[in-house]
């Protein structure tokens, strides 16, 4: 279930469309620059903080932080520990490495930093590794080069199709400098126009010393610029209100479009389950927890008691001793006889009838093409807009999974005849009302 | 059609072309908007601010979507998973009705009744009431805790109580009743034996609502079997039915319309038909698929009988018995004809509650040499045990002050007998009264203690409905209320300490597994028979030597003092073929069910033929009718008056089921209780009244009939017809074949089209409906309710002509006769037209056409064709303009005019107005909201399971695996469902599809027409005509 996203490059919201185009045409003058503040920083971390540099120490440090650490720790964001993003340049290396072997003797010597640090968490125990020195530098230097890299964009849509690059011109301009180039821009443009005006006043009062000029000329020249008059002209106010109308319009529908459309939906879950932990480093296949999607309508949220396949063993994260307080929860609906009541992140309307099995069993689709890179995330979000327009697209743009499938035989047969390009979900009448409401 | 001088109509208003009519008619909807709820109207103010609020809604809605929770289960059972539907072999018993059936369950809610195809009983079909008693589960009226005097307590407290009371009574020798309707569960009957150890003064007193007593007692004098023989209208070509509505309410309507239909269906290969007789004073479902139906007074029953008999004695050379004569000697000769023309394979049935008349009925099938082919004592029907004399015994002693104990199991004979009252009256006088009723009836009012049984889907039991022919009821949901199977009762009350479970268990281990030999193991015998819901034990049998003695004379001797010819006005009562004996009148879908013959719903009424409308001064037009006040018997009650074509002349009708006074919200008032008219006496209960007055009230009332609601606007050529004759000389008989004028020539309507038509690749749905076989008995509509999420909408809003049914059954009454005749003017006209019209059923539902009006007039295109020939409807999508309606032929688009879910004006849509009822709805269909059109689907939703069912195991689907819900509900297999794009389907086999030389199918089959084929819409529905096996010269007369 969980490869590489194949997932088709569906229309994509007109803001980013925008966007990107923005940021190509700035990438295109900036980008020499950049990239040489790139090399500069790259250059100046070297070899002074003993932090090695070496592809394959910190490929190593990857290795090892993928398999210890995610559960609690992830880069750029604060898990169930700190965001550990530029962790080098924060702590000194002694402190990093006694910590991550005894967290509890550094809080107990009394190390204010240390201390603040267990208070603000909580104090949740961090559990202690048993690494050497040099491992936990591999993983310093892992921290490092990621904290080095300039971030990659939150953004879902971002996520790759066959390992092609999705967003255009604009990727790997990270986003947080989007907002200096555009600040930057504007300070030219005003420049710019400082430097128009200088010269037009200049010339203007060249002109007025002269006195052979003609009456036309003087006009010209005397003709005062009157900002008054031009915004009371019947040329400004049209434009104006062209602009302003067809602003507004286009916010009134691209709000509407928006209404019910809950795309980006994280709410907090009653129990800080992880698909990250779970999907991504553990590889749990979806279908063992999900047990409908290859059967059913509903892919099933799973029972608390396939949650203690694993649990009754399992029952703590990060080989933390004691029971996991999360964990503990799902202990306690089973003891109390009281269900978990997750919320709901994908809330197709009534009116829309939509099957997994037909997906995911008969289509063939992977999981990720509608609910992104799920073994990413900590917390649930909806990915995909789950409007009709988006399914609809998706319909036309899908071929069938025709093969080793009786059902579809003579339909392609029938299909070849007529036509030289792929079955689609819309050639099976895909699109039909009565597909998915009735 | 050829030019003959048969007139169709639907109601007594077209027969009359009445103004009212005609102007109804014109129009697809009423012409008012009765829908301001309050007096004042809305002013345009109340719009604005409305409107207002309804922006600041809409605006604050979008801002934060509701949290929506998703709670999977706790620990999830292995076999449920969410959305997917799972199926458990059952057994409905509702009063002494039987059906095996298969209960489709989501979530472990029970949704959805279908047939047990594997019961030999039932025969895979269903009926109405078999179909609406998934709701009943919901019935928000049904006890929830055990009570004591109007009080709940708990089951412990109940127990100890019981057991010391009757434990007292016993000891004092004291009398304790089991007062209850058949039990067809032998279980039962031995968890009954276990209480009766233990309280050894104890009888069961067994009746029955609608009493066959009479026929009981006749078989044990003449057979010396107490029961019913197993009948077999499939082999029978002539059969004979004296007020015996076998193929709606008689013993077991489902496999005898199955039957029945077997011997009615017609092909190519199959060119023979049986006939049907019925003499009847109502006009029931029997007679109305009658060949030959003659109405009659219910005084003259024995003498019709008594009569026949003499006929076929005097043809077996058999002594003859001194009967009055009768009148209608024309048909009776002509039954007796061809009985003995068809000796051996006839059945002659009778539904008089009488043991001479049955003795005679006996007799006669005797003499015909039935006994052994056609009725056969191989596997007796056990469903029918009641015995009226013990229970009027029962009565006399309980009014007397002689019985100290009473149970009544299930049973409510406060009111389903005719002794009701005198039973309510003297209940006091017993120390002890329990009641196991599910709901605090007219009976469990009156009882001290309550012990509020199961409904059947939340039981385990077993039954035996013929001889040797068992089946299990198994539970389908984990009980809704503190409720306990009275067989559980019994037990713990008879000091066994075994679950009930067990108990059959244990029986069936020591008797069928012990009596088969295939399976070893007992667990693996009892899975098996659970799955399959029936087993069928060793079919050979001792019975079938059994000789009759009955004494003809002695009964044609009681017969003639018996029967008179009656005159004034008689009283017959029936039960209607929704409420039966109002066991479930509660149940609002078959409260909205019309009467398959008058189209009257939520309500009985007096029916009487229009002569006697006349006599009296009655007139109804367009549901505008009369109440009168009926003085039948020992009661006196007032109800409105429906005109009925074909109701015996001096004879009035009645249905027995109505009038519930403590069933619940939706059953009480309404009607009234004709049990109370009628009078039991030791030889059984009578079921009609001589000597009754009427007397109009001059209140004029309006009564829900949805007869005239839709029609074709006069296009006559709707129902095709002919008789058997006519069929076997041209199998296209009775088609009417149009023909469209063009450029080159005169062309079939099909052939023109203004549309280049679609292209069906995949599937290509579509429909078979056998008018010969569709007996008319509503399973189907109901059905279609079920699965399709229909709303009730109550009486008033169906006299607003705004019922939603998607599937209705059209009722067509045909006569000889000429409207143009101007000597047949006015009422006589009418008296002679209605007298005993011909009737013709016609399922109507959205034809699916293939030129469909209703898509080009959509302006939101809400409306659209499918590539598998479906007419889509998208709830969503549609804005309400109604022009779809409007510009259906068929009339069957249905519009909501209200929000019917979660509405407080509509109490009766139980299924969707409370918490509970909600469990009903079928999760895989939208419930619609206020405002939109909707309409028959084909059922998409089990089209779309059945084709995913088919793609997850790569394979194309199979034919019959996908079917509506209507032909899945249809006992007679009238109504075929499938695929034309699979040349070995039933359908294409049954249309003889084949390929023309343009690459178009044709259909073959003679017999098949779309309604309105000349207006060219296409539709993917075909009806085969309807056949009756009149002589022609009949036909003409």
């Amino acid at each position: 279930m969980l490869k590489p996203v194949k997932f088709s490059p569906f229309k994509e919201k007109s803001r980013h469309l925008t966007r990107t185009f923005c940021l190509s045409l700035v990438a295109l003058i900036f980008s020499a620059t950049v990239a040489f503040a790139q090399d500069g920083e790259a250059a100046s971390g070297g070899a002074d903080d003993g932090i090695p540099s070496d592809p394959a120490v910190i490929s190593a440090g990857e290795a090892l932080f993928k398999q210890n650490c995610t559960v609690c720790h992830a880069i750029n964001d604060r898990v169930v520990g700190p965001a550990l993003r530029d962790i080098h340049t924060r702590r000194p290396l002694p402190w990093i490495i006694s910590f991550v072997q005894n967290s509890q003797k550094v809080i107990q010597s009394g190390d204010d930093y240390a201390v603040k640090l267990y208070n603000e968490y909580n104090k949740t125990q961090m559990t202690s590794f048993d690494f050497s020195n040099e491992e936990i530098l591999s993983v310093v230097a892992y921290l490092k080069a990621e904290s080095t890299k300039p971030a990659e964009t939150a953004d879902p849509t971002t996520t790759t199709t066959d390992g092609q690059v999705a967003q255009g011109g604009g990727s790997g301009v990270p986003s947080e400098y989007i907002n200096i180039i555009l600040i930057g821009l504007l300070i030219v443009l005003a420049l710019i126009l400082l430097v128009l005006v200088l010269i037009v006043s200049v010339l203007t009062k060249y002109l007025a010393q002269k006195d052979d000029l003609d009456e036309a000329d003087k006009d010209v020249v005397q003709n005062r610029f009157d900002l008054g008059k031009t915004l009371k002209g019947n040329t400004f106010m049209g434009f104006a209100v062209f602009i302003f109308t067809a602003i507004v319009l286009k916010s009134v529908i691209d709000g509407l479009f928006t209404v019910g459309v809950q795309q980006g939906y994280q709410p907090a879950q009653p129990i800080a389950f992880s698909h990250k932990l779970h999907a991504g480093q553990m590889e749990i296949d979806c279908n063992y927890c999900h047990t409908g999607v290859r059967t059913s309508k509903s892919a099933n949220i799973p029972s608390p008691n396939i949650c203690m396949n694993c649990h009754t063993v399992i029952q703590n994260v990060g080989g933390q001793t004691g029971m996991s307080p999360e964990i503990q929860k799902i202990y306690n609906a089973i003891d109390n006889n009281q269900p978990i009541e997750w919320v709901r992140v994908h809330n197709l309307p009534d009116l829309a009838y939509f099957n997994h099995s037909q997906h995911v069993k008969v289509g063939g689709l992977e999981c990720q093409t509608c609910h992104g890179e799920i073994q990413e995330m900590d917390v649930v979000y909806q990915f995909a807009p789950l409007t009709m327009g988006w399914c609809i697209n998706c319909h036309r743009e899908t071929q069938i999974n025709t093969k080793d499938n009786a059902y579809y035989d003579k339909l392609v047969e029938l299909h070849e005849k007529k036509s030289k390009k792929p079955m689609t979900v819309e050639d099976n009448g895909g699109l039909e009302c009565a597909k998915c409401h009735y | 059609m050829k030019e003959n001088t048969k007139i169709y109509w639907k109601g007594i208003e077209q027969l009359k072309n009445d103004p009212e009519f005609v102007k109804n008619a014109d129009k697809e909807f009423p012409e008012y908007l009765p829908i301001s709820e309050n007096e004042n109207g809305n002013s345009r103010r109340d719009f604005l601010k409305l409107m207002g609020f309804g922006v600041a809604a809409v605006s604050l809605a979008a801002c934060e979507a509701p949290i929506r929770k998703a709670i999977p289960y706790l620990n999830k059972p292995v076999d449920v998973d969410p959305s997917v539907a799972n199926y458990y072999a059952s057994t409905y018993i509702n009063g002494s009705d039987y059906c095996s059936v298969v209960v489709k369950t989501r979530e472990g809610r029970p949704i959805k009744i279908e047939g047990n195809k594997l019961s030999k009983f039932s025969g895979g079909g269903t009926t109405a009431q078999v179909e609406a008693s998934v709701l009943s589960l919901y019935d928000k009226q049904r006890l929830q805790n055990p009570m004591k005097s109007g009080a709940a307590v708990t089951w412990d407290a109940l127990d100890a109580e019981v057991k010391s009371k009757l434990g007292e009574i016993a000891a004092a020798g004291g009398q304790i009743k089991i007062v209850t309707h058949s039990i067809v569960s032998p279980s039962t009957k031995k968890a009954i034996a276990k209480f009766i150890a233990a309280y050894p003064s104890t009888q069961v007193i067994t009746y029955d609502a609608s009493s066959y007593s009479g026929a009981l007692n006749a078989n044990l004098s003449s057979f010396g079997i107490r029961a019913l023989p197993s009948y077999n209208f499939n082999k029978s070509k002539t059969t004979v039915s004296f007020g015996a509505d076998f193929l709606g309410t008689w013993l077991n309507p489902v496999a005898f319309s199955k039957q029945f239909a077997e011997t009615r269906k017609l092909g190519p290969k199959k060119k023979e038909m049986s006939r049907l007789y019925s003499f009847e004073s109502n006009l029931s479902l029997t007679g109305a698929n009658a060949d030959y139906r003659s109405p009659i007074r219910p005084s003259e029953v024995g003498l019709y009988v008594g009569n026949l008999y003499n006929l076929i004695a005097a043809k077996a050379g058999a002594p003859a018995i001194s009967v009055a004569k009768v009148d209608d000697t024309a048909t009776l000769t002509k039954a007796a004809n061809d009985l003995w023309a068809s000796k051996g394979s006839s059945i002659v049935v009778s539904g008089e509650n009488d043991i001479s008349v049955q003795t005679v009925v006996n007799a006669i099938n005797n003499l015909l040499g039935n006994y052994g082919s056609t009725l056969s004592w191989d596997a007796p029907v056990m469903t029918k045990q009641g015995d009226d004399a013990m229970m009027d015994v029962f009565v006399t002693d309980l009014s007397q002050g002689l019985v100290s104990g009473v149970i009544f199991f299930n049973c409510n004979p406060v009111y389903d007998h005719p002794k009701g009252a005198v039973i309510g009256s003297s209940l006091a006088k017993a120390k002890f009264t329990l009641s196991t009723s599910d709901r605090v009836d007219e009976t469990t009012s009156q009882v001290t203690y309550v012990a509020p049984d199961n409904h059947y889907l939340e039981s385990w039991n077993d039954a035996e409905p013929a001889k040797g022919q068992y089946s299990l009821s198994q539970p389908a949901i984990s009980n809704i209320f503190n409720t306990r199977q009275a067989q559980q009762s019994f037990l713990t009350w008879g000091n066994v300490s075994t679950s009930y479970l067990d108990f059959i268990k244990e029986n069936w281990k020591e008797t069928h597994f012990a009596s088969q030999t295939e399976i070893a193991d007992f667990q693996t015998f009892w899975d098996q028979c659970l799955y399959n819901g029936v087993f069928e034990g060793d079919a050979t049998s001792t019975m079938s030597a059994v000789e009759f003695s009955g004494d003809v004379n002695a009964a044609g001797t009681k017969i003639a003092g018996k029967y008179k010819k009656g005159t004034g006005l008689e009283l017959v009562t029936y039960e209607s073929i929704a409420i039966g004996a109002g066991e479930q009148a509660n149940n609002p879908w078959l409260q909205e069910m019309p009467d398959p013959l008058s189209k009257v719903c939520w309500e009985n009424y007096i029916s009487m033929s229009q002569s006697t409308a006349n006599e009296l001064g009655i007139e109804m037009k367009e549901g505008f009718t009369t109440k009168v006040n009926v003085k039948a018997g020992i009661g006196t009650v007032t109800l409105p008056v429906v005109v009925q074509p074909g109701q015996a002349a001096g004879t009035v009708g009645l249905a027995l089921g109505y009038g519930r006074t403590k069933a619940g919200k939706v059953a009480d008032g309404v009607g009234v209780n004709a049990f109370a008219l009628l009078s039991s006496n030791s030889e059984g209960i009578v079921y009609s009244v001589a000597g009754v007055t009427i007397e109009p009230t001059g209140e004029s009332y309006r009564i829900a009939q949805t007869q005239t609601h839709q029609t074709f606007m006069g296009r006559e050529t709707v129902i095709q017809e002919a008789t058997l004759a006519e069929y076997k000389a041209d199998a296209s008989a009775g088609r009417y074949k149009p023909m469209i004028s063009s450029y080159s020539g005169p062309k079939k309507p099909n052939a023109v089209s203004l549309w280049k038509g679609h292209e069906y690749n995949n599937h290509h749905w579509g429909m078979v409906i056998d008018l010969n076989s569709c007996t008319g008995c509503a399973a189907c509509s109901v059905a279609c309710q079920v699965e399709n999420n229909i709303p009730v909408v109550g009486k008033e809003e169906v006299v607003n002509r705004r019922e939603m049914a998607w599937l209705r059954i059209d009722r067509y009454y045909s006569s000889q006769g000429n409207k143009e005749d101007k000597s047949m003017e006015g009422l006589s006209m009418l008296e002679k037209a209605s007298e005993n019209p011909e009737v013709t059923f016609q399922p109507m539902m959205c034809q699916q056409c293939n030129n469909a009006p209703c898509e080009t007039v959509c302006p939101v295109a809400a409306t659209t064709h499918s590539t598998e020939g479906l007419n889509q409807m998208t709830y969503n999508r549609c804005i309400g303009t109604r022009y779809c309606a409007n510009n259906c032929p068929f009339k069957v688009r249905r519009f909501n005019w209200f929000k019917y879910h979660d509405n407080r004006q509509f109490p009766d849509n139980t299924a969707m107005n409370n918490e509970l009822g909600k469990m009903v709805l079928n999760p895989d269909v939208v419930v619609r909201a206020r405002g939109v059109m909707e309409k028959c689907s084909f059922c998409v939703q089990r089209i779309q399971t059945g084709k995913l069912n088919a793609k997850k195991q790569g394979r194309r689907p199979v034919d019959g695996e996908i079917s509506t819900a209507c032909a899945t509900a249809c006992p007679t297999e009238a109504i075929v469902f499938g695929d034309m794009k699979d040349s070995n389907s039933r359908i294409s086999q049954l249309l003889r599809l084949s390929a023309t030389e343009e690459g178009d199918t044709e259909v073959k089959e003679e017999r098949a027409y779309n309604v309105l084929e000349e207006i060219g819409v296409k539709p993917n529905v075909w009806y085969f005509t309807k056949i009756r096996n009149k002589e022609l010269t009949d036909n003409q007369a």
